[in-house]
């Protein structure tokens, strides 16, 4: 008796019970090892091989042991400070940051008013395209002896290198953005007589976000190339004269770490950009 | 009284083009009236209706809103668009408060307006999704969405193109019962582009047919003398419905047939 009166009760959960069961629990760490594996197994491979090459009697370049023994402190300790230019590669990077940092704002904000003013104005855009055009051309190393020229002064030089070598592709985007803001945004906002600048607010500057931060993305990207190989030139502190400064003493393994550190640094801002930039524009993108 | 909407002698020319896309289009539309213009593709239907609009100028003729030319795009005349047009980087609701914020500043204060947009978006049944951003709607809601935003403009005259064009069969019925429903409330005027035959003669109380373009222009214009509320299920086998239906597709597809089908 009892237990024809439970069973209408238990039946829900003898029923769910093996649905649940059914469906493998699907593990989080199976994707990450899938995309975390190959890298490293490549990364392996890859040292294995640079070891057995720059083993050999005739070897011009160090292996990675010999990197790791040599530029040890320099690897384990990136913050030490021992004065001058002897300095953990921490400090370099930061002096060379700052630089891009400054230059690369400057190009920011002067280059999306730009790209703005000749996206908008057919005057300013056939006045200035071609002269732009010509000037994007130019290496960034070029500038250097005349804003050095200019501004008798290193750092100023080197940030100047920066922001013009990073503000034609945020301009020329901009630009294309502008010109790309699509007929049916326009007609919404004639139909509500969205004009002047609050057109431009609410519409021309959302609808060409995705382009700007394309631009802004190459644009940090040019300014890591340039720092570097300004520094170079310029000296004092900073990742481009540390490369530089090792190469004259010759220590090979100091230039194989740094350059693993500008590789990193690199790729970080890449994607710091692109991460700013995802939270800009969402939403622009795919409607 | 002169009419509501009157468009007198109206062609329509684009430059490096021999022949007008329209020419001499007449069409009197009362308050309230509900009218369908229909025809085949390339016939200058969404032309006709962005002159209206006031996004393309006339080239000969004009239009006449409540005895005033029309000579610029506002939103009087708000359109839904095809593609439905949203801003993707604003939310629904805030699509609609911006056209609300542009054109109801001066009658409405800033809480008013809040309201309002409110009210337009449970109009459409879309107050649920009033901060989701126009690429996480489907289809209907957004073409919803641009419905409540050109109602919320107060509009007098509402212009519709081809609204439901890109739905799927289900879900465009529910939005033309949704927009007779709205229709019947507010008694706007609509003037809606369509090439589906079902839809002009269920929602219009004039179906304007028009001649193959260029040089297009109406060809008939049909009277729906159906009384409202319509409902679709029992104007299926309708004499009335049917003798209209049949009128429209003898129109397009025996006097008028689409000329690139018979090219091929």
């Amino acid at each position: 008796m009892n237990a024809v009166s439970t069973k209408p009760a238990a039946a829900p959960a003898v029923v769910s019970r093996p649905l649940l069961a059914a469906l493998p629990q699907p593990s989080r760490l199976v994707p990450v090892i899938a995309q975390v594996v190959p890298p490293l197994v490549v990364l392996a491979l890859l040292g294995l091989t640079w070891e057995y090459l720059a083993s050999g009697p005739g070897a011009t370049l160090p292996p990675p042991s010999k990197v790791w023994v040599d530029a040890r402190d320099l690897i384990v300790d990136p913050f030490f400070d021992r004065g001058g230019l002897d300095k953990g590669l921490f400090w370099h990077l930061l002096a060379s940051l700052q630089r891009v940092a400054l230059g690369f704002s400057l190009s920011a904000v002067v280059g999306v008013a730009l790209g703005l003013l000749i996206g908008t104005s057919p005057f300013a855009m056939r006045g200035l395209d071609p002269i732009f055009q010509v000037l994007r051309t130019v290496p960034p190393l070029a500038w250097l002896p005349l804003s050095l020229a200019a501004f008798r002064e290193a750092q100023p030089s080197a940030i100047f290198v920066i922001f013009i070598t990073a503000i034609w592709p945020v301009i020329i985007n901009t630009a294309v953005g502008v010109l790309n803001v699509p007929q049916d945004y326009r007609n919404v906002a004639a139909v509500i007589r969205l004009r002047g600048p609050k057109f431009f607010w609410k519409i021309v500057l959302p609808a060409a976000a995705p382009y700007i931060f394309t631009g802004l993305k190459i644009g940090i990207g040019l300014s890591w190339l340039a720092i570097i190989a300004a520094e170079m030139l310029i000296g004092g502190v900073g990742i481009g004269f540390f490369i530089w400064d090792a190469w004259n003493s010759s220590n090979l393994s100091d230039i194989i770490v740094a350059l693993t550190y500008v590789g990193l640094v690199g790729f970080m801002l890449d994607k710091c950009v692109a991460l700013a930039g995802r939270i800009a524009t969402r939403g622009t993108q795919a409607s | 009284m002169p009419p509501f909407l009157d468009i007198t002698k109206l062609s329509i020319a684009f430059p490096k083009s021999p022949l007008p896309v329209l020419r001499d289009v007449d069409l009197k539309i009362e308050r309230g009236e509900y009218i369908a213009v229909i025809g085949h593709s390339g016939c200058g239907k969404s032309t006709l209706l962005n002159v209206v609009a006031g996004l393309l100028p006339a080239t000969a003729g004009g239009v006449l809103l409540e005895g005033r030319e029309i000579s610029g795009p506002g939103p009087d005349r708000a359109v839904v668009f095809q593609n439905h047009s949203l801003l993707p980087w604003l939310t629904c609701y805030e699509n609609i408060q911006l056209a609300v914020d542009q054109t109801l500043s001066r009658e409405m204060n800033r809480k008013q307006r809040h309201e309002w947009v409110l009210e337009n978006l449970a109009l459409v049944h879309m107050t649920a999704a009033k901060d989701k951003r126009p690429n996480e709607i489907s289809g209907g809601m957004k073409q919803r969405i641009g419905i409540a935003r050109a109602l919320a403009m107060k509009p007098k005259v509402l212009l519709l193109d081809e609204p439901f064009g890109a739905l799927d069969a289900l879900t465009r019925a529910h939005l033309q019962d949704q927009v007779m429903e709205i229709h019947a409330r507010l008694k706007t005027t609509v003037i809606m582009i369509t090439h589906d035959v079902d839809e002009a003669v269920l929602l219009s109380d004039r179906i304007v047919m028009l001649t193959n373009g260029p040089n297009a222009t109406v060809g008939e214009v049909l009277d729906v003398a159906i009384e409202r509320p319509r409902d679709r299920l029992k104007l299926a086998a309708d004499p009335r419905f049917l003798s209209a239906r049949t009128a429209v597709l003898e129109f397009l597809h025996s006097r008028h047939a689409n000329p690139a089908l018979k090219a091929a």
